[in-house]
């Protein structure tokens, strides 16, 4: 059984970004990139997959400009056995991304994709749901925990009300939750031996895909600004002030 | 042309998200129908109807539609897009499942958790966990769209609208409902909470969340945490505000040892009055606090019991 795990360079989660009010767009000169927190959960879960011996073979795939053979080797450091960068000038929309990962699905004929349930930087949570459609096959997205069943996946999905469990035949696609489980570091002799695995490399050209956006990002602003900061002292003024001031109680 | 607006309901009671979600389609202008899937739901269907603004409630009864697994309540969504422009939902779990799978099987892009309607084409949705906002214009035919319920009011009740019954369409059998465990709180729900009071790291324990509930009790809020209290297990995952949890915006929020990073914000620093009970001032909650109190949670959190039983 083969496992597929796409990965995104994204900001570091630690860093507060800044928007450009002249160019109006995010100002990433200098900032720190890493692995799409989500996605590492999904890597991690394919190396204790083929750990445990379930699976036989976990390939990463990175989409993105060509830094993203860094993210790449941070997953294959971790445990990944083989990487896949289709090079693009910069990140595309979900549903293009999910069109060039259904293509590499096809060539590696894949039994399981493992995504992030989204990226932190466009927060769309989109490619894992809409990759689904297009093998036309089993969906659970926001697992917080994934076993075995036979030839069936069994998945607890994190939902609003609670949890959800449910049987899904393979080929499957799953996003992962932040309950699935902890990453691990890369260690310094995987990292070494990561240097010596194989990258493989397409264009979107060779699969075919159209790259046209179907959507125009018009402009992006800063977010009106809270004052806060305000302080009390006791609670008794604390609970005069939201009765008498603010009125919320 | 139309918009179809995908219910959130528990096939008994339909959900304040749906009311929300009219008020954004009707931004939008165009006629609005209320597509209802469930088992069992035809009291969901008459609440519906009874939605201003609401042209049409189209109904679809069938048992593997109980637990709205993604593909086939995706297929039939996929079946009745002819007639619509766009398909709307409110962004929760069910929606954030279901919508994108549509919009990939009529190859168009999804527009995720919009919190403004510009025209019909156009739309703001925050990006980077709302520490910046986003103008996107659609340019295909057809619109997904999920919504950030936070961001609207909810529709009236003040119609009294058709309901229409439909077939469902096939089953894939693609995936097999086995449980749900739900926590039924007798509290109000998070996302229509009035006031929500929140733990962090900082309350060392499930138990001591009882706490909190007391607060919550007296005040009839919900109680809410930050993804270090859940990870920890102090609480279920249901719980979580933030970027990758529950998005709020009570008229009160309450966060209590919780330190205020940028993912726990994104998720509730829309709420009109923010307090903060922290015992380090440096925190950064303490800026987006309205008003804050450096103090030990421990003996703040008693105090204030104390205090709303005097005002009660
Ligand atoms: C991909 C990703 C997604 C995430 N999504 C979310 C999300 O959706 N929601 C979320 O909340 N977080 C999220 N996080 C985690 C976030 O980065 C923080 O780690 C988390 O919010 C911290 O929770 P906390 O404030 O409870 O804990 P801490 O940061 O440890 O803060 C605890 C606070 O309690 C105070 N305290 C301790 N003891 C007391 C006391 N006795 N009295 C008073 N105060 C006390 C301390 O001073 C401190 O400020 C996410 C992180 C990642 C990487």
């Amino acid at each position: 059984m083969k496992v597929l795990v796409p990965v995104k360079r994204v900001v570091d989660y630690n860093v507060k970004i800044r928007v450009d009010s002249q160019s109006q767009s995010i100002d990433l000169t200098n900032i720190k990139m890493s692995m799409n927190p989500f996605d590492e959960i999904a890597v991690e879960e394919a190396i204790r997959l083929k750990e445990s011996g379930q699976v036989e073979e976990i390939i990463a795939l990175s989409i993105g400009p060509s830094q993203c053979q860094e993210t790449i080797r941070n997953a294959l450091a971790m445990g990944m056995d083989r990487g896949i960068h289709i090079e693009t000038e910069h990140s595309p929309e979900p549903l293009i991304v999910a069109k060039l990962i259904n293509e590499i699905v096809k060539k590696e004929e894949a039994d399981i994709v493992i995504l992030g349930k989204q990226a932190i930087d466009d927060d769309c949570s989109q490619t894992g749901q809409m990759l689904s459609a297009l093998m036309k096959c089993s969906l659970a997205t926001f697992a917080s925990n994934i076993t075995f069943d036979d030839d069936r996946v069994i998945v607890t999905r994190e939902i609003d009300g609670g949890l959800q469990t449910i049987k899904l035949q393979k080929p499957t696609v799953i996003t992962t939750d932040l309950r699935l489980n902890e990453p691990r570091y890369a260690s310094l002799p995987n990292i070494m031996k990561a240097k010596k695995k194989i990258i493989d490399k397409y264009l979107p050209d060779d699969l075919n895909i159209d790259m046209t956006p179907k959507l125009d990002v018009i402009k992006i602003e800063e977010p009106p600004k809270r004052q806060g900061g305000g302080k009390v002292e006791t609670i008794i003024e604390l609970v005069e002030k939201l009765k008498n001031e603010a009125g919320v109680i | 042309m139309a918009t179809l607006i995908l219910a959130e309901h528990d096939n008994i009671k339909l959900k304040e998200s749906t009311n929300k979600v009219v008020t954004a389609a009707n931004l939008i202008g165009d006629t609005i129908d209320i597509l209802v899937i469930g088992n069992n739901c035809m009291s969901v269907a008459t609440q519906a109807s009874k939605i201003t603004h609401v042209s049409k409630v189209i109904v679809v009864e069938e048992s593997y539609y109980q637990n709205m697994l993604a593909e086939p309540v995706s297929d039939l969504i996929v079946s009745l897009m002819k007639d619509y422009k766009t398909l709307m939902s409110p962004a929760t779990t069910n929606g954030k499942n279901i919508l994108p799978r549509v919009a990939a099987t009529l190859d168009v892009s999804q527009i995720s958790e919009i919190t403004a309607v510009i025209d019909k084409n156009t739309f703001e949705r925050p990006i980077y966990a709302g520490n910046a906002i986003a103008t996107i214009k659609t340019t295909t035919e057809k619109n997904v769209i999920t919504v950030r319920t936070t961001a609207f009011d909810a529709a009236t009740n003040e119609n009294n609208t058709e309901i229409e019954i439909l077939n469902a369409t096939a089953n894939p059998c693609l995936s097999e409902f086995i449980e749900e465990k739900i926590s039924g709180s007798e509290r109000p729900e998070l996302t229509s909470a009035k006031i929500i009071i929140s733990g962090g790291r900082g309350m060392q324990s499930g138990d001591n969340f009882s706490m909190l509930d007391k607060i919550a009790d007296k005040l009839g809020a919900a109680v809410g945490a930050s993804r270090a209290a859940v990870d920890a297990g102090f609480v279920p995952n249901e719980y979580q505000v933030g970027q990758t949890g529950k998005v709020v915006a009570p008229d009160l929020y309450i966060a209590v040892g919780i330190s205020g990073a940028i993912q726990h914000l994104a998720g509730m620093k829309d709420s009109k009055v923010i307090v903060a009970i922290n015992k380090d001032e440096e925190a950064p909650i303490f800026e987006v606090a309205d008003y804050g109190l450096v103090a030990d949670l421990f003996d703040a959190i008693p105090e204030l019991e104390n205090e709303l039983n005097n005002i009660k």
